[in-house]
């Protein structure tokens, strides 16, 4: 850190610019660049382009564009009327409410699917009382494995992406639109369809293109949710890879998959370009509801908008400590009730456990991995951050690049990592490195703009009343960029936590992370696996909401939606 | 006919207007003048349905409004920010009142290219809204209201964006505009000269109340209280108190003799006017020191001690003694 005041100084020197890019272009250039040039140079060769490959290639891609066309659309459905709301109605509980459709988009995929689990799985709140209820042997809603898990959890992530963006764009439409048009003799249907909507146009396609780009790239959900048997690109990345050791067929998705998220990365950005024209802010805070029908609306989604975001996340913690039905192999009557016996047998190595190592070592493993992560990040983004704040031609190519892992999905970067160094594969370090690379892209958004908030004539001002270089940055830049950097800390720590696609490739059976755990501890039969699947994402889910809350509070007062 | 028969309005617990009346006949423009915040743009969404009043009715022609949702009104209303469709182009913008009543293409076409016409922007059909300039849009704002052959036009401070030559060209042109099409108008503005332009009566909101209406000439030659005079520029308000029965009152300027409209007791407290053009004769005359003098155009603005202020042709030097006839008149 001591470094950095000293960067700041020579930051003119376009020869001290070089140094700073030196580490964070180095490490994505091994890391990232090299390892997809590989995945270009094994996809695209003749014998990986044969006839049925491609025929897969189709397939797989189809049904991942059907999945996440369909998601897109019930997001959508879901995600309008709640812009509407939160947009033009004033209600009490708004700002929670608001709150709790953000917090999914953090989660890690294991925590939702393991809430979702908890509430509509085979062993799950609500198959168990209707079992109860109708004195049934095996569950009646089948869920866990369906299409429909899959879009349902797909929409719990995404709702809040169109609820920012279109109730932002909404608010910030000039009333005076809709009166003019009211005036004119539109009445209130014609008003929303020849002029809101069109106005919203552009906000209402950005959300979308958004939604369906992480829909389309989703592989937690997918995989946790659905299963392997629904192949969208990530899956089947991962089973070619890892389970079939079919090599080349991965690149080859891996580089269909890369080329569509880019032309969506492309479409959105163009969009998004287009989201501040034409808005004024708005005068007064909206309304409360007035009329009957106004009312009915507003309490009808308020209840379903609670429902759906809360009782995943209620329904997870609650599980993990109640005991409903018998462990594998119990012959002794079950005792119902809240237990604490889940997370009591997590600290116990029990000899028929997959690990050969008590449960709780994935959770200091996941431990160990955050915190490298969040060094590294810190110490590559850092440098590239101080950079960015005052770019010049050199950034304008660079910012770009350095944000390019973000499109690449985390199942094609660890691809990457096994085609370009497959025999240093035993090393755990590769994980954090994948780690890093994921958060690296958020680690500089957050640290980039509290650098650039700090005016020169400041550190100029400190230092004509005599202090050195190193307490101009102790007494300015320090203040200012600790906030930043425990935010940014904060984010590589719950990516690093809650990362799966690219571990679940990485890591070494011996050491698994929490969230390898879940996914083991799910796909194993028995009450007992279950309930402490239920207890590591009741864990994981506290750990990530600490971290939510954390960055939420340092956030800087305007900064970007997304 | 359209009638404004009692109507109060609160906001946030605050009268914004209270017991306004005024009538509108047919092909008539009026003008509601008053500083920002008397109420006046309230007011004029309340005659458009976009808000309620909390007493009062709103009529035309002797129906009561109330359950009228305003697009069914049949008026026109123009914003000081024009509020053009942006995804529109200036075509569609025009005809979007004709397509709400459900008009043939062929109609739409003709109506559009006779209004462009008419705000002379005849073959602006197919341009941007947003390309345009202010003037231009504003221009486009009024075709777009005058297209459904309104019942009667509402203007929010439409000019009130709009740099001051180009607002003087806008106000003849809607001036002549008014004439040609005879739809009776409310003219909403804080700027006396576009209500003088424009009205043949003017209403003067101040506090939520009409504290005076008439023609413009009328209310001119003629302010009723302290706040009209000072609002309208019309010279200096001082106070004063009559001392006998015959006209004569006391000022901290001296003693004036003051013919009002009708008698004062002795000892009761006025307010005077006080133009600030010399008069050519009459006996009341005031003398005091120079303080400041400015040059404006063909006159100088010169400050006397006490801050009475006056327009004369020839410079007086500051510091020197300066004696001015002046003409008095009784404010209410």
């Amino acid at each position: 850190m001591l470094g950095i005041a000293s960067l700041h100084e020579m930051k003119s020197n376009s020869y001290s610019r070089v140094l700073l890019w030196l580490a964070p272009l180095t490490f994505l250039g091994v890391l990232f660049f090299y390892p997809w040039f590989r995945i270009l140079a094994f996809g695209l060769s003749f014998e990986t382009l044969k006839p049925d490959n491609l025929q897969l290639a189709f397939h797989v891609l189809l049904f991942t564009s059907y999945q996440a066309i369909l998601s897109t659309l019930l997001t959508l459905l879901i995600g309008l009327p709640s812009a509407y709301l939160f947009a033009r109605y004033e209600f009490r509980g708004k700002s929670l409410l608001r709150a709790l459709t953000t917090v999914p988009f953090m989660l890690p995929t294991v925590v939702v699917a393991a809430g979702f689990n908890a509430l509509l799985g085979p062993r799950g709140w609500i198959n168990l009382a209707l079992m109860h209820l109708f004195l049934l042997s095996n569950p009646p809603i089948q869920f866990v494995g369906t299409l429909g898990a899959i879009l349902l959890a797909h929409v719990f992530y995404n709702t809040t992406i169109v609820i920012r963006l279109v109730s932002n764009a909404l608010s910030r439409l000039d009333p005076k639109l809709e009166q003019a048009a009211r005036a004119l003799g539109a009445d209130h249907r014609r008003v929303g369809w020849h002029v809101t909507l069109p106005l919203l146009r552009p906000s209402i396609l950005a959300a979308s293109m958004l939604v369906f780009l992480f829909d389309f790239t989703s592989f937690g959900v997918i995989l946790l949710l659905g299963g392997p048997t629904f192949a969208t690109l990530e899956v089947e990345i991962y089973v070619q890879a890892l389970q079939l050791l079919n090599l080349p067929l991965a690149a080859l998705l891996a580089f269909l998959q890369l080329l569509c998220t880019l032309a969506f990365s492309i479409l959105y950005s163009r969009l998004s370009a287009q989201l501040t024209i034409q808005s004024a802010p708005r005068a007064a805070h909206p309304p409360k509801a007035k009329t009957a029908s106004e009312k009915v609306f507003v309490l009808a989604f308020c209840i379903l908008l609670f429902v759906f975001f809360v009782l995943p996340m209620l329904a997870l913690p609650l599980r993990s400590v109640s005991r409903l039905d018998a462990d594998r192999g119990q012959q002794t009557p079950i005792h119902y009730g809240f237990t604490a016996g889940y997370y009591a047998e997590l600290f116990i190595n029990r000899s028929n456990s997959l690990f050969y190592v008590p449960p709780i070592n994935a959770a200091l493993n996941s431990l160990g991995y955050a915190i490298t992560t969040v060094i590294l990040s810190l110490l590559l983004g850092f440098p590239a951050a101080s950079a960015l704040a005052k770019p010049r031609a050199l950034e304008k190519i660079l910012d770009p690049i350095l944000i390019l892992p973000l499109g690449a999905s985390a199942v094609t970067l660890a691809l990457g990592f096994i085609i370009a160094f497959g025999r240093l594969l035993i090393s755990p370090w590769m994980v954090p490195l994948a780690h890093t690379l994921v958060a690296l892209p958020f680690v500089v958004r957050a640290l980039q703009p509290a650098m650039a908030s700090i005016p020169d004539r400041l550190r100029q001002a400190a230092s004509t009343m005599g202090a050195s270089p190193f307490r101009v940055w102790q007494t300015v830049d320090w203040p200012i960029l600790s906030r930043a950097t425990l935010s940014a800390a904060t984010f590589a720590f719950t990516i690093s936590l809650g990362e799966f696609g690219a571990t679940l490739l990485l890591a070494r059976p011996d050491y698994p992370t929490i969230p390898i755990a879940i996914y083991r501890f799910l796909s194993l039969p028995g009450a007992l696996n279950y309930g402490q699947a239920m207890a590591m994402a009741t864990l994981l889910m506290a750990l990530t909401t600490a971290g939510i809350m954390i960055i939420e509070k340092q956030r800087l007062p305007g900064a970007g939606e997304f | 006919m359209l009638e404004v028969c009692g109507v109060d309005k609160t906001y946030e617990a605050q009268p914004l207007l209270q017991n306004i009346s005024f009538v509108v006949g047919a092909s008539e423009t009026i003008c509601l003048l008053g500083p920002s915040g008397s109420g006046k743009s309230t007011l004029l969404r309340m005659i458009a349905g976009l808000e309620f009043p909390d007493a009062g009715r709103i009529l035309w022609n002797g129906m009561d409004l109330a359950s009228t949702p305003p697009h069914l009104r049949d008026f026109g209303l123009v914003f000081q920010d024009y509020a053009l469709f942006p995804h529109l182009n200036v075509f569609d913008n025009v005809a979007f009142g004709l397509k709400m009543k459900d008009r043939s293409s062929e109609e739409m076409r003709a109506r559009v290219a006779e209004v462009l016409d008419l705000v002379s922007l005849r073959g602006f059909d197919h341009r941007k809204v947003t390309d345009l300039s202010g003037g231009e849009q504003q221009r486009v704002a009024l075709a777009r209201a005058l297209a459904p052959r309104p019942r009667l036009l509402l203007f929010d401070e439409p000019l009130g964006a709009l740099d001051r030559a180009l607002r003087e060209d806008l106000l003849n042109e809607l001036r002549g505009i008014l004439l040609q099409t005879q739809i009776p108008a409310i003219y909403v503005t804080h700027d006396q000269e576009e209500a003088f332009t424009l009205a043949k009566r003017v209403l003067l909101l101040h506090d939520g109340q009409i504290v005076q209406q008439g023609a413009p000439a009328d209310v001119w030659s003629k302010p009723n209280s302290v706040w009209v005079a000072q609002f309208l520029g019309l010279g200096n308000a001082i106070e004063g108190r009559v001392v006998d029965g015959k006209w004569r009152v006391e000022t901290r300027f001296g003693v004036f003799t003051v013919k009002c409209a009708h008698r004062h007791q002795v000892g009761e407290n006025l307010h005077l006017l006080i133009r600030p053009l010399a008069a050519r004769a009459g006996m009341n005359q005031i003398r005091a020191r120079v303080m400041d003098v400015v040059f404006q155009q063909d006159h100088f603005k010169i400050t006397f001690d006490g801050g009475l202020y006056f327009y004369v042709k020839d410079e007086p030097k500051i510091g020197q003694k300066f004696g001015i006839k002046v003409k008095l008149e009784c404010l209410g």
